[in-house]
């Protein structure tokens, strides 16, 4: 390709060496050095997009980050592919692929444009009032049409193929933006020793100066000056410079947040590099140099393809060569549109006109501009524009009044003055202060230690900016500036153009297709504040958060409502100040690292064995353990028998484990769980209940007295770091009085449940230290002694009913004496049982799951264990709570109670609900709910566990469970199913 | 209330305070654990304060818009809990102390 646009000399691109890429599957040429944007323009292409809304032509509107149009989808497969780029940001490369978005099938012909011959149909808070229109036609029309048509690029459908590398970093002033004042500002810091980051958005250092061919610096040209100024700051080991670094989030205590792209320029072909760095920097001070971003105009149709900023164009022509057009028409309230026109006149540019809102325009660009013989129409405006997928003419007509004039033009250049970038300043929630001058928000006091520089901070000579920058980085330099521009001038809101504003579209926000009339209508419909029109018409919550529609939508607001533009305020900036890719946040943590798994030492034995693992926490706990060709309910059926009948082994090592020591140890435990705990024996269990201070049920789990002074508390798998937090809490900030030591110990041990009638003649065999027999060891007590060889903590404890043992052993030894205790179960068929067999087991005996049962509303008489608390105790965590006359006046509390169906084969849903009268209309009275539900293998029948109002008092009732397939009569019995009596657990 | 959110470690990359323990000194806030408003007694006989004071202790906190003092937890450095005062707008500490001692 011949690149028709570019020009032979000129710029920074390296004419040397030319790139091939694609676009939209057609293939062009381009050069090092430029992005995709200029190399587009150079071979004469300026379509690039449709519109959200209404599918309109759009073409390359800026040269930055602000772009609302140009953005394309590139990658050269679907592993590497990045949606919603902006083309000024993607530098060429050989081979790079690139497409068009919103649009379908192509770009020059798409189907969605049918929105905008149908757009009145489509005005200001047509989202918001679809949701009042029926149900079926959101769900049948208006839902699959928005989202087919309405998506902004696609998603890539394989995983990343790159990597992220993150890091933290420290330094005394980090300076965002590397243009004149953030070089200024990093020379100044740097001389004072100071450790500096200087970050910028683009592919290397420099800001306006990289495309400033006239101002002189201390005698420099601007280039030669900024080529001195990065010798001068790599000479300094304490600074360091990172280009195509987004700053794109202020957080408290000045951490900012950097993403820093590494392979995207040259292709990302190595995957083995990380494709990007995402940087936490905690800065002493910052410096914001981020410059200021022109606004467009906003007049009737603004918004072909062609129609550009005025100061986006020169940077095309200086810093490119690339011409945007054969002939211009320059439209602008602010001077240096003038100087785009004089440069493009040079290159060989025709100039159909300079249309100036301003009646009185002068100063020495717009001086030269006239003896240049470029055409100015002072105090006029643009009334209209023509051409379909480019522009080809506008109509000028003057502001007074009066006939217009046609002109035809291939590019409009257009420039409402300039923005200063508060973003970050405003995101470290620094306040703003309105300029009227400048018709603009300026950083007011600062909220975090940084300071503004430069045209951030709304000034607009260079020589200024340049001092500003020297000032904020700790130095007085006071820089020789000639031949600098001066960007005075500026308008916001939408311009005067004579016509009947209801038939006309003048675009403020491009992103979002939010014209000058949908604002208009937002204040008609009552909106007042700038945040309501912004939600209705979705002004400014595009990708590029309004970074060029926010002023223009304020200068329209403030006539209407004839308030000032102060008193209407501006909205929130929020991070990141451009968009950056997910796989930035999420760094390491993916795949085995996005959350790491908890395995037990019998884990890997578990595994070998075929087990089904389930999720509990962290954990990955054995749910079941299949046998040929058993389904869960099989599996599950038999590993019940084996316990009941003869011996079950279960992995119990997930449950949470404190070790609780010190002199006070006893008294600790008095105060936390709701049991007695003084008068246990050491070489004795209990079950321990722990309540949350409001008296709700929030752990439980068997505790040991090893000794006078020491504990074994354990706590539920989900509650071991919740439980000991708490312990903390209580120790250090309740009863610091109390000489007692916390230590989690869940890690520290594997614990191994024998469980069933045969388990002591399992587990005798391998004790050495101790008499385990019925008379020496009953049911919960535990002792001290060594299994397999190994140290351990034994403990006769059952959450089955049957005779059981529980062993402590050092997790290193944990498969080696599970391996041993199967060797030694083997005659007796010893059964490896899962989570789901345990869970059926203790159902069958009315155990409660913390969670299951309780939801975090359960007292300890809810479900039935009012008995263990120790009533002599003067106070425990939540006793004064459960004695609160609120309480007390609850007559009709949820309690937990035993369902069983009229169908014994029907096994109820869990969380159903429970109904006296399935024939009332609804809403029916809700009184309680399932909380478990299983096959009983021991009882040949169903069996479920319920919270029910009143439910003790209910025993012997017959009750409804409402399902979708039908009422299911439930009759309600003793939450303990099987061996009531408790004979079992004795033998 | 004494009860604090489980926090995962690996959730922390959002979390952007530095705080100043005071036995560790400054540390982000990834390393802690929040424990919500500090200097909420538990009356040391909890028998003797009536129902309408203990609801006060155990559901109403100020949550303001300014100065809080709140309780953290190292949680994943000394384990310690402590005080510190801080704007909830600015984000800004002003102070940290240890439990038993007075806001400053
Ligand atoms: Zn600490």
């Amino acid at each position: 390709m011949t690149q028709p646009y570019r020009l032979s000399t000129g710029g920074r691109i390296d004419r040397s060496r030319t790139l091939t890429f694609s676009f939209d599957g057609k293939h062009y040429t381009g050069h090092p050095g430029d992005t995709l944007a200029s190399a587009l323009l150079a071979n004469g292409v300026h379509l690039v997009g449709r519109s959200f809304k209404y599918h309109r032509p759009r073409g390359i509107l800026t040269a930055g980050g602000e772009e609302p149009n140009a953005l394309v989808g590139v990658g050269r497969d679907d592993a590497h592919f990045t949606p919603n780029l902006r083309a000024t940001q993607v530098e060429l490369y050989d081979g790079l692929t690139s497409e068009s978005q919103n649009r379908s099938p192509s770009l020059m012909r798409d189907y969605g444009a049918v929105n905008d011959v149908f757009w009145r149909f489509f005005p200001a808070g047509f989202y918001y009032k679809t949701f009042m229109w029926p149900r079926k036609a959101w769900t049948k029309f208006f839902e699959p049409r928005i989202r087919e048509m309405a998506g902004l690029g696609r998603s890539p459908k394989t995983a990343d193929a790159a990597r992220y590398a993150q890091r933290f970093a420290h330094c005394d002033v980090l300076v965002v933006g590397a243009g004149p004042a953030g070089l200024a500002a990093a020379l100044a810091a740097a001389k004072t020793g100071a450790r500096v980051i200087l970050c910028d958005e683009q592919s290397e250092p420099g800001g306006s100066l990289l495309a400033e061919p006239e101002a002189m610096i201390d005698g420099l040209a601007a280039a030669e000056w900024l080529k001195a100024a990065l010798v001068q700051l790599a000479a300094y080991p304490q600074v360091k410079i990172l280009p195509r670094t987004i700053a794109f989030g202020y957080f408290p205590h000045n951490m900012i947040g950097l993403a820093q792209s590494l392979t995207d320029h040259d292709g990302e072909w190595d995957d083995s590099k990380p494709r990007g760095r995402l940087w936490q920097v905690r800065a002493k001070q910052v410096v914001i140099a981020a410059g200021a971003i022109e606004r467009p105009l906003v007049f009737p149709d603004n918004d072909r393809p062609g129609i550009m900023l005025a100061e986006a164009a020169r940077i095309y022509l200086e810093r490119y060569g690339v011409l945007p057009g054969r002939r211009a028409l320059v439209f602008t309230a602010n001077d240096v549109a003038y100087r785009t026109a004089l440069a493009l006149h040079r290159a060989g540019c025709a100039i159909a006109g300079i249309v100036d809102l301003r009646p009185d325009a002068g100063g020495p660009l717009v001086t030269a501009a006239q003896k240049a013989g470029l055409p100015v129409f002072p105090a006029s405006t643009i009334a209209g524009t023509d051409g379909r997928l480019r522009v080809t003419g506008a109509t000028i007509k003057p502001i007074a009044g009066g006939s217009g004039q046609h002109v035809s033009c291939d590019v409009l250049l257009m420039s409402g003055g300039f923005t200063p970038s508060v973003h970050l300043f405003s995101q470290s929630r620094g306040k703003l202060v309105f300029d009227s001058t400048l018709d603009a928000f300026l950083p007011g006091a600062p909220a975090e230690a940084c300071s503004v520089a430069g045209s951030a901070a709304g000034l607009q000579s260079l020589k200024e900016v340049l001092d500003s920058g020297a000032a904020a980085g700790g130095g007085a330099a006071s820089y020789q500036v000639a031949n600098a521009p001066l960007a005075q001038g500026g308008f916001i809101g939408a311009v005067p153009y004579h016509g009947d504003p209801g038939s006309v579209r003048a675009f403020l926000d491009y992103q979002n297709d939010v014209t000058a009339k949908d604002v208009v209508l937002a204040l008609r419909e009552g909106m007042r504040s700038v945040e309501h029109v912004k939600r209705f018409t979705t002004n400014g919550m595009a990708t590029d958060q309004g970074k060029l529609s926010n002023m223009n939508a304020l200068g329209i607001m403030a006539p209407v409502l004839n308030k000032p533009v102060p008193a209407i305020g501006t909205t929130t900036f929020r991070m990141p100040y451009t968009p950056v890719p997910f796989g930035y946040f999420g760094g390491y943590a993916r795949g085995e690292l996005f959350e790491p798994e908890r395995r037990t030492a019998i884990h890997s034995w578990a595994a070998a064995q075929g087990a089904v693992f389930e999720d509990v926490s962290l954990w990955k706990r054995a749910r079941y353990f299949p046998r040929g060709t058993e389904d869960m309910r099989q599996a599950v059926a038999r590993e019940c028998r084996a316990v009941r009948n003869g011996v079950g082994i279960f992995d119990a090592s997930t449950l949470g484990k404190i070790e609780v020591v010190g002199p006070d140890a006893a008294e600790f435990l008095n105060r936390m769980y709701i049991n007695a705990w003084t008068k246990l024996q050491p070489g004795k269990l209990r079950y321990g209940i722990l309540l949350r201070e409001d008296g709700f049920v929030i752990d439980d789990g068997v505790i040991g007295r090893i000794s006078d002074t020491r504990f074994h508390v354990t706590t539920t798998t989900g509650g071991a770091a919740r439980v000991l937090t708490m312990m903390e809490d209580y120790l250090q900030t309740e009863f610091p009085e109390l000489d007692v030591w916390l230590t989690s110990t869940t890690e520290q041990y594997a614990v191994i449940a024998v469980q069933g009638p045969m388990a002591r003649e399992v587990v005798q065999p391998l004790v050495e230290g101790a008499d385990i027999s019925a008379e020496a060891m009953p049911h919960m007590s535990m002792v001290e002694c060594r299994i397999a060889g190994v140290p351990a903590r034994l403990f006769r404890v059952s959450f089955t009913g049957e005779l059981g043992f529980e062993i402590n052993v050092p997790a290193d030894y944990g498969r080696a004496v599970w391996e041993d205790l199967m060797e030694s179960g083997r005659p007796y068929g010893i059964t490896p049982y899962g989570t789901e067999t345990m869970h059926v087991l203790r159902a069958e005996k009315g155990y409660i799951i913390v969670g299951q049962e309780t939801d975090g509303t359960v007292t300890p008489d809810d479900v039935g264990y009012a008995g263990m608390i120790g009533k002599a105790k003067p106070d425990f965590v939540g006793k004064r709570a459960l004695a609160r006359a609120a309480f007390a006046a609850q007559t009709n509390r949820k309690q937990l109670v035993g369902l069983l169906t009229d169908d014994p084969a029907h096994v109820l849903e869990e969380g159903a609900h429970i109904v006296a009268d399935p024939a009332q209309p609804k809403p029916m009275t809700m009184l309680g709910h399932v909380t478990s539900s299983y096959w009983s293998d021991a009882l040949g029948r169903s069996i479920a566990l319920a919270l029910l109002r009143d439910g003790r008092a209910r025993t012997g009732e017959q009750l409804y469970v409402p399902l979708e397939n039908g009422n299911a009569r439930v009759t309600v019995v003793s939450s303990v199913f099987y061996d009531p009596e408790g004979v079992r657990l004795n033998g | 209330m004494k009860l604090l959110p489980p926090r995962s470690p690996i959730k922390g990359s959002q979390e952007m305070l530095l705080i100043p323990c005071p036995y560790c000194g400054n540390r982000p806030e990834i390393e802690f654990a929040y424990g919500g408003e500090a200097h909420v007694v538990r009356a040391a006989a909890p028998r003797t304060v009536d129902d309408t004071a203990w609801t006060e202790f155990l559901y109403f906190r100020k949550n303001p818009r300014g100065d809080h003092a709140e309780r953290w937890r190292h949680a994943y450095g000394c384990g310690r809990f402590f005080n510190v005062k801080r704007n909830t707008y600015t984000d800004q500490i002003e102070a940290s102390y240890r439990i038993g001692e007075t806001l400053p």
